[in-house]
């Protein structure tokens, strides 16, 4: 849940990037760590394994200046995706206001991607949260990998498989190269404010 | 329960609190965030400076897992989190299943006399943050 100081008028806003191990949620973060810099006051906070494997989260803070003379801090966060970890991704889904779930879309990776969301069904249950509810967009990752001759899923195929049901938002994008990180950024945070605005009125 | 959002005369009197009971006693720094990693309030002796907001996050991250582990050797909860520096030491102190206080504070305090203030401090936290529901 948001939370909104009244007396500094600040809305803290969390919002967690989700998906399956190397599916690229680090490095979601990390381009909008270098692309929107001037909108970010500190350093990315990532606790890692030594073979730069997430091993609780990624924490980033931005600015996003105000609405309604409110400051609104979006506090952005990955999940580790690594099967055995699902503890810790549970525990920092607590309080989310928005998912992104990168779905990977290289052909191989399709099972661990449904699985994935699944997973994300259930942790979100365990908070009393619905994935049909919560503000959430896909964005299918890695669709530059097609230009290197490797199998890439297409996008009705990654639609029918995660979003045929949910009927959210969704991106094809490369978070490497940054194609569509930040219409992804902005799609989720416009939902999410807009979801919060509708709970508070 | 509606902990998301706090009136003023609500966050004054927690303010006020802190600084009477901890910042006076010398505490550097006092935070209280939620268990998602908000930040409730701040205060601080303003010589201090901090990136509260990744701390926050860290520091509910920390004291999540320490509770999944106490859960792991069948505790409830183990309530209260210390550690120690050369120079700086953080306590963690749970005021209800969604608050934290964090108190920062250096070697010229006595973690004792420091945990005996903190227990007044929540006591008197609880009666201002029950006073919404």
């Amino acid at each position: 849940m948001s939370f909104i100081n009244l007396k500094d008028k600040v809305v803290q806003v969390k919002i967690v990037y989700y998906g399956p191990g190397r599916c690229g949620k680090t490095t979601n973060l990390e381009y909008i760590n270098r692309k929107f810099r001037e909108q970010i006051q500190s350093e990315m906070v990532s606790l890692k394994t030594h073979g730069d494997r997430t091993l609780f989260f990624d924490f980033l803070p931005f600015h996003m200046g105000q609405i309604k003379g409110y400051d609104i801090k979006i506090q952005l966060y990955t999940v580790p995706g690594q099967v055995k970890y699902n503890a810790t991704r549970k525990l920092v889904l607590k309080g989310v206001d928005g998912i992104v779930f990168v779905a990977d879309a290289m052909e191989k990776q399709r099972e661990k991607n449904i699985r994935s969301l699944n997973q994300l069904h259930e942790n979100l249950q365990a908070y009393k949260e619905s994935i049909f509810k919560i503000p959430l967009v896909m964005q299918y990752n890695k669709v530059d990998l097609k230009e290197h001759g490797i199998p890439v899923l297409p996008i009705s195929v990654l639609q029918q498989d995660l979003n045929s049901r949910l009927q959210v938002p969704y991106f094809e994008a490369s978070a490497i190269t940054g194609y569509n990180v930040a219409a992804t950024l902005k799609k989720i945070i416009s939902s999410t404010v807009v979801s919060i605005q509708k709970k508070l009125l | 329960m509606n902990y998301g959002i706090v009136s003023q005369e609500q966050l004054e009197a927690i303010e006020e609190i802190l600084s009477q009971k901890l910042i006076k006693l010398g505490v550097d720094c006092a935070i209280i965030i939620d268990m998602a990693g908000n930040i409730i309030t701040v205060k601080d002796n303003s010589k201090s400076k901090y990136d509260i907001y990744s701390f926050a996050a860290l520091a509910a991250g920390n004291f999540a897992t320490v509770d999944a582990m106490a859960k792991l050797v069948g505790e409830t909860e183990f309530s209260l989190l210390f550690h120690k520096g050369q120079d700086s030491n953080i306590h963690f102190s749970k005021i209800d299943d969604e608050l934290l206080l964090i108190t920062m504070f250096g070697r010229d305090i006595s973690l004792g006399f420091l945990r005996l203030n903190v227990v007044e401090a929540i006591e008197q936290i609880q009666k201002v943050w029950d006073r919404q529901e």
